[in-house]
Parts: C-alpha cells; sequence; structure tokens
C-alpha cells in the first residue's frame, strides 16, 4: 500500500494548488464567468507554460511522463477553485484519444497543440436521445469518396465555444445503438457545415448544441479504427468520469469547509449553530461522505489502467458513490448556510450548483448503478 | 372510516372544474420561479377568484369566506392544482389576513380585508433579519413610539416579492428592555411606500430575483397600524406562522408534479424503453408517490381535525417537513430525468421576443432551476430543523 505522490507529482500538486490559489479568487471566477467569454484564455496559457496541459502525457507524447495521477490532482485542485476552463474536454478527452490511438502524424498536429494550449477541444459525444449511452448514436459519417461526410447534432458539448477543435463521436454503420459501427473523427470547428447554439450553463461554464450538415471529413481525421470505436470511447470516459470524480472531490472539500466556517460563526439563539448536535452530525456526515469520495475517486484514477472489466467496475463505483456525495454535501452544505445558501452572491451556491451537474456528468448515478449491476452479473 | 368523497362533494368538484374551465386565464402559464411572471399575471386569477367570492375560501364567512369544508377546500385546491393554477399569493390571504380578522380592530378589518380578498393590494412578510432567521426572536427592527406614530429603524431580509408589495406586516422591536427576547415584540402594518424605505433585490441561486431585503430609516408609521397590543406580537407572529406551515405542505401541486415527471420519463428514453419502465427510476418515482400519499392522508386527517374545531397546532410542522421534502425529491427526479439538458441555463438565452427554444426538449427548461430555488423550502418558514426541535417539544413533550 502507498497513497503517497512521487516528488514530481507534489510538484504538479503545488503548482496547480498555488495558480488556483492566488488566480481563480472568488470574485474574479464571479466576473469570468459573468463575461462574454466566459473563460480566461490567458489562464489557459499560463497552465500551458506551467507544463500542467503536459503533466498527463508521456515523454514519447510530449508530455511530463504523468499520467491519470496528474490528472486527479490537477481536478482536484480545479474542483477546489471552481475553474471552468476546458481541462477535461480539451486535455483528457481529446488528449486521451491522441494518446491512445492517435497515429504519429495526429499527435504532431494536435497533441502538442493542446500541449501547448494552442489549439482547445471539446468533446462532442452525448446526443439528445443518448441518456448516457455512448453508441447510442443518430449522427452519422457516411463514405464520401477517401473520406467521410458526417451529419447530425450533439448536445450540451462542454466548452464548444471556446473550442477551436471538436472529437465527434459518429455511427459509420449498424444500428442506432448498436455496439459495432461506432467511429471517432477530429473536426475543425470552422469546417464548412459545422455550426453551433453558444450558451452558458447553470454551473457557470459555457457549452453548444452543434450541428454537423454535410461536413466533409477526410480519411486521416479518423482515430482509432473505423467502426470500432467504441471500446477506445468507453476508455476516454472512464478516464474523464474519473476526473470529473476528482474535481467533486475537491468542490466538496471547500463546500464542507466553508460550512464548518460559517457554522462556527453565525449565530442563532445567543450560540453559534456550530453548537448544536443536529448540525454538528450532519457536518461529520459531510466529512465522511467527502473522505470516502477521495477514496473513491483513488480508486476510479488507479484503475483506469487495468483490464476493461476491472476498469469499468471501480469507475462505476466510484462515480455511484461520488453522486451519491455530491448531493448529500452540496444540499447540507446549502441547508446548514440557511437563506445565504440560495443566494446567488454566496460561493456555496456556486459549489452547490456545480457539484449538482457532476452528479449527472458522465453518466448519473443511476446510470452507473446499472452498469455495474451488468457486469457484477456478468462476473 | 370513509375514505370516499360523498356525492354532494363530487357535485362540488364539478362546479369547481367548470368554473375553472371557464375562467381561468389562458395566457398564463407558471413560470419557472415566480419573479418570471409579471405582477399582473401574478394576480390575474385572485381578482378573478375574488370577483367570485372565492378567492379567501379559509376565512370566516363574515369576512368573506367561503363556508367551505375542509374537505371541500382540499378538493378546491386539487383542481387548481390539476391545471397548474397560479394561485393566490399567501401574505394577504393565509397571513397577515387571518391575524387582522383575528386580533385586528373593526377600523382595520374595514380598511384592509377588502382588498385582500379582491387581490388589488399586494402584502409582503417583513419577519427575517440578517441576524434573525430560525431564531426570529432576536429581531432587532425597532419601533419607538413618536405622538401618534412609530418610528421604524432597522433591516429586514428574506422579504418575498417585496419589489411589488403595497403593504408589509412588519415585525418590531418595541421594548428593548423586555426581560425575554419574545417580550417587546409588536406587530406592525406598513404602507411600503412609506417615504424610509428600500426595497433591494437578492439574486438568488436559480437566477431569479424573489426575496428582498428591506431597509426601513426612520419610517414614519402611523400608531393605529398597530395590530392588537403593543408588545404581544409575538403571540400574533405565532399564530401566523401555524397557518403559513399548514399551507407549506403543497400536496396538489405535488401531486400535479409527480403527473408533470411521470409524462417525462414516459418520454424519455432508456435503452430503447421509456425512462418510467426502468425499474431502478420507477421504484424512485414509486416510493415519493408513497410518500406523497402519506402526506396526503396525514394532511386530510389534519383538517377532519380542523372540522372538528382544532385550529392548526404543533401537527403543522410535520406536514412542513415531510411535504417540503417531498417537494425538494420531486424535483431531484425530474433534473435526473432530464438527463443531459438539464445543464444549459436557459435564462441565458437572448431574448429574441420568441420563447421558442431550439434546444432540448420544453419541459427541462426549468428543471434545474426549479431544484436549486427549491432548496428554499427545507429553509423558510421555519427551518426543518426548528420543525423537528418543535414536534420534539410540543408533541414529543422532551
Amino acid at each position: 500500500m502507498d497513497f503517497n505522490f512521487s516528488d514530481e507529482q507534489n510538484m504538479v500538486r503545488d503548482g496547480i494548488s498555488r495558480l488556483v490559489r492566488e488566480q481563480y479568487d472568488w470574485d474574479t471566477r464571479r466576473a469570468v464567468i459573468s463575461s462574454e467569454s466566459g473563460w480566461r484564455p490567458e489562464f489557459w496559457a499560463q497552465l500551458a507554460e506551467l507544463g500542467m496541459l503536459a503533466a498527463p502525457f508521456s515523454e514519447e507524447d510530449g508530455g511530463f511522463g504523468g499520467g491519470a495521477v496528474e490528472t486527479m490532482l490537477i481536478m482536484e485542485e480545479f474542483g477546489k477553485g471552481l475553474v471552468v476552463e476546458p481541462f477535461i474536454p480539451s486535455v483528457v478527452c481529446a488528449g486521451g484519444f491522441l494518446k491512445h490511438a492517435g497515429t504519429a502524424a495526429q499527435k504532431e498536429e494536435y497533441l502538442s497543440a493542446i500541449i501547448a494550449g494552442e489549439k482547445v477541444f471539446a468533446f462532442a459525444y452525448a446526443e439528445p436521445q443518448g441518456r448516457y449511452d455512448l453508441a447510442n448514436l443518430t449522427t452519422t459519417a457516411k463514405k464520401d469518396g477517401d473520406g467521410f461526410s458526417l451529419n447530425g447534432q450533439k448536445a450540451v458539448v462542454i466548452g464548444a465555444p471556446w473550442a477551436s477543435h471538436f472529437v465527434v463521436t459518429a455511427r459509420t454503420s449498424g444500428g442506432q445503438s448498436d455496439v459495432g459501427g461506432v467511429s471517432v473523427f477530429i473536426v475543425a470547428k470552422d469546417a464548412e457545415g459545422v455550426s453551433l447554439r453558444d450558451y452558458a450553463t447553470v454551473d457557470g461554464r459555457r457549452a453548444s448544441e452543434v450541428y454537423f450538415e454535410n461536413v466533409a471529413v477526410s480519411a486521416d481525421a479518423l482515430i482509432g479504427e473505423l467502426d470500432n470505436g467504441l471500446p477506445l470511447i468507453e476508455t476516454v470516459v472512464d478516464e474523464a468520469t474519473a476526473a470529473v470524480c476528482a474535481e467533486a472531490t475537491g468542490a466538496m472539500q471547500v463546500t464542507h469547509a466553508m460550512t464548518l466556517e460559517y457554522a462556527k460563526q453565525r449565530k442563532q439563539f445567543g450560540v453559534p449553530i456550530s453548537s448544536f448536535q443536529v448540525l454538528q452530525h450532519r457536518m461529520v456526515d459531510m466529512f465522511m461522505e467527502y473522505e470516502q469520495s477521495i477514496s473513491m475517486s483513488y480508486l476510479a484514477t488507479i484503475k483506469l489502467d487495468e483490464d476493461e472489466a476491472e476498469r469499468k467496475h471501480a469507475v462505476s463505483s466510484a462515480k455511484v458513490r461520488i453522486g451519491q456525495s455530491a448531493r448529500f454535501v452540496g444540499q447540507s452544505a446549502v441547508q446548514t448556510h440557511g437563506g445565504m445558501g440560495v443566494t446567488d452572491e454566496t460561493a456555496v451556491g456556486s459549489y452547490f450548483k456545480r457539484l449538482s451537474i457532476i452528479e449527472s456528468e458522465f453518466g448519473s448515478v443511476d446510470h452507473h448503478m446499472r452498469r455495474h449491476i451488468k457486469l457484477t452479473a456478468a462476473a | 372510516m370513509n375514505l370516499e368523497f360523498t356525492a354532494e362533494e363530487n357535485a362540488f368538484r364539478d362546479e369547481v372544474r367548470s368554473f375553472i374551465e371557464n375562467n381561468y386565464p389562458q395566457n398564463i402559464e407558471r413560470a419557472a420561479v415566480q419573479d418570471d411572471m409579471s405582477p399582473e399575471d401574478m394576480t390575474a386569477w385572485h381578482k378573478i377568484l375574488g370577483e367570485k367570492g372565492w378567492s379567501v375560501p379559509a376565512w370566516p364567512e363574515q369576512y368573506g369566506g367561503t363556508g367551505w369544508t375542509p374537505t371541500q377546500r382540499y378538493i378546491w385546491s386539487e383542481e387548481n392544482a390539476r391545471v397548474n393554477a397560479v394561485m393566490p399569493l399567501p401574505f394577504g390571504v393565509a397571513m397577515v389576513g387571518p391575524v387582522i380578522y383575528t386580533f385586528g380592530n373593526e377600523e382595520q378589518k374595514a380598511k384592509h380585508l377588502p382588498g385582500i380578498r379582491s387581490g388589488d393590494v399586494w402584502w409582503c412578510q417583513g419577519y427575517s433579519e440578517p441576524g434573525a432567521g430560525s431564531d426570529l426572536a432576536s429581531l432587532k427592527t425597532t419601533a419607538v413610539r413618536d405622538g401618534d406614530d412609530y418610528i421604524l429603524n432597522g433591516q429586514k431580509t428574506w422579504t418575498t416579492l417585496a419589489q411589488h408589495a403595497d403593504w408589509g406586516f412588519f415585525l418590531c422591536r418595541t421594548d428593548p428592555d423586555a426581560p425575554k427576547p419574545q417580550q417587546g415584540i409588536s406587530f406592525i402594518l406598513v404602507d411600503m411606500n412609506t417615504p424610509g424605505i428600500e426595497v433591494r433585490p437578492i439574486k438568488l441561486i436559480d437566477g431569479g430575483y424573489e426575496v428582498n431585503e428591506v431597509w426601513l430609516t426612520d419610517v414614519r408609521v402611523p400608531a393605529e397600524n398597530l395590530i392588537g397590543e403593543e408588545n404581544k406580537g409575538w403571540t400574533y407572529a405565532k399564530f401566523l406562522l401555524a397557518h403559513e406551515r399548514s399551507g407549506i405542505a403543497g400536496v396538489a401541486r405535488s401531486k400535479r408534479g409527480v403527473e408533470q415527471l411521470k409524462e417525462i420519463a414516459q418520454h424519455e428514453m432508456l435503452d430503447g424503453e421509456p425512462l418510467l419502465q426502468d425499474m431502478g427510476f420507477a421504484t424512485k418515482v414509486s416510493q415519493l408517490e408513497i410518500d406523497l400519499a402519506a402526506l396526503e392522508i396525514t394532511e386530510l386527517r389534519t383538517l377532519a381535525g380542523e372540522q372538528a374545531g382544532k385550529g392548526p397546532g404543533p401537527e403543522s410542522s410535520l406536514l412542513k417537513v415531510k411535504g417540503t421534502e417531498i417537494q425538494q425529491r420531486l424535483t431531484e427526479l425530474t433534473l435526473e430525468a432530464v438527463g443531459y439538458y438539464g445543464t444549459p441555463d436557459f435564462r441565458s438565452f437572448p431574448a429574441d421576443g420568441s420563447n421558442d427554444f431550439p434546444i432540448g426538449p420544453d419541459y427541462a427548461h426549468s428543471a434545474a432551476p426549479t431544484y436549486f430555488n427549491m432548496r428554499k423550502t427545507s429553509i423558510y418558514g421555519g427551518s426543518n430543523e426548528i420543525q423537528r426541535n418543535i414536534i420534539t417539544k410540543m408533541v414529543l413533550g422532551l
């Protein structure tokens, strides 16, 4: 057993922690998310400069020789600051596809640009009818000469307004939910036939509905195998799920800390409300929830490189537990803050909202419970 | 024991249903949060009911009540919920109205009750303060007698929809030296247009403006606006809170909400089947329906007690706790049901004159804001922790 981090990992953690602390204070974040662009490209550039966008990649891929643990450490800190910049879509998802299945040419063109922060990717995989089923696709990529012609709509593509490129999942053969027949492509946002409807999300990020209309995609835009993209997609989405789990633990930790702080200073009936046993027990339960969540975040992260069944089992276990904890911690924090907890001006409401959306990101508690049940039945 | 409705009650239901069908303004739909509606929309139905004589069903007949039995009132609220009607705001009808006709003098009744019945006067409630929420008795806003007036100073908060209010009812400290904090508080009616009142909206986590801070600086209020006796306001305040809690269970609204949730879950697909047929999700919906049925019968038992002459007592705390828990779970399940489309902030779309967002199904638009907004229900009206304290002391005698 060793839960210690290497010196390099501790450096990543300290670096990102300092950056978020210094540059992502509450007022700054509020100003950023209500600004027109909704993010800070200069913060992204700084992340690149500090090597944070390179942290999860091997040296051969132009990274610092890290992996999932580095991602976890970064996302925990992102969760603490409610950072909105698109680390998961661009680095974990797009970077993940390229890392696992990119050709040398694709890595050369895209991965180095992701690491440098020069290209920003969004991951266009969800569809209105899909409900977390990664194979349920109505977006099609039909053979067209040497390349493909892409048609369809992608739902709630996080970070799309900031992106230069998309990783897009599409059906190249088979029926709507078939396991086979799914492929993955890189598409530039400015490609002809791509259109977006941009909007804010309830947790302070930006997203788009992305429409593809007869978009010409060249053969070398395919990542991985034609028609056999699903295992790759599942691998990357599991990695993204572990990353969002880590983000949740960071957000829970801060949510709990600010609740304790508030309960100690808020007085009712002449005493701090922290002296009421019912609130003490609730704060103890919150503490136990986030500690368990940290454990599950570690488990998911550690198991990402194991075989498929073990990986899925661990990731789904973590997402179930963390989804439940996110709800409990978020709701309890608001309740303990009383009226202040439902106002827009206090931080706790924003942590609650982010935790509420994390609950369903990359699959709800129900979705992962079902996957867990199926895996258990198959074992 | 009989849970069936009588023939008379069924006839009453038909009468109510046809009245609503023929008179409910068709252009008004309930928005995700109240502030998304115009003040006129919020009071339109109230005004129609006022003309019909049905706006204050629970009041004694001498003050304009209907004389309906509690069962009839229950049928009334069910039928309104069936069409998702925008009901009269509680501040006048359910809160200050009963205080005025129970503790007010004849002049006060004559002056204020007609406007409450008709819906022409918008009331707000000045109870909570920044340092006095669940511990309401520690409130600091002062009312100092000066000749024929009181002069009010202080700050109220969480004042719901005060931005539209004509009148407010305020709890103020009139005797700072009273031996107990509950003593020395008075219940005063305040014209919201009086100089010295400033209403500042508070933005909530759902993005709406439903509540306000109300700042009172040397607000001069005629002493005749005092309800009952000076320094006895706590008695009236508690009376009002018991009334407030009995309305908070929201059974009829929740029943309608469960129907809507089931419609959504019938529409959302999972593995090629409606979500509602998924055993996991269906179990949660059924659990909610079962808990709601338990609450409903409990409320009916309370109503039957009222019919037999018992006023709303500490049992109303049970209705508040269980009712708000169900309301919150309903919004959780609705947000779960809509999947990806719970994430967009539909308030952020530019207003282009059309309400037609071609993004996601219509029913998804209010799911997240409603979920966020409804966290307030276990906090307001005396938090659920406080309600459990009340049951501990008043019911269990601990």
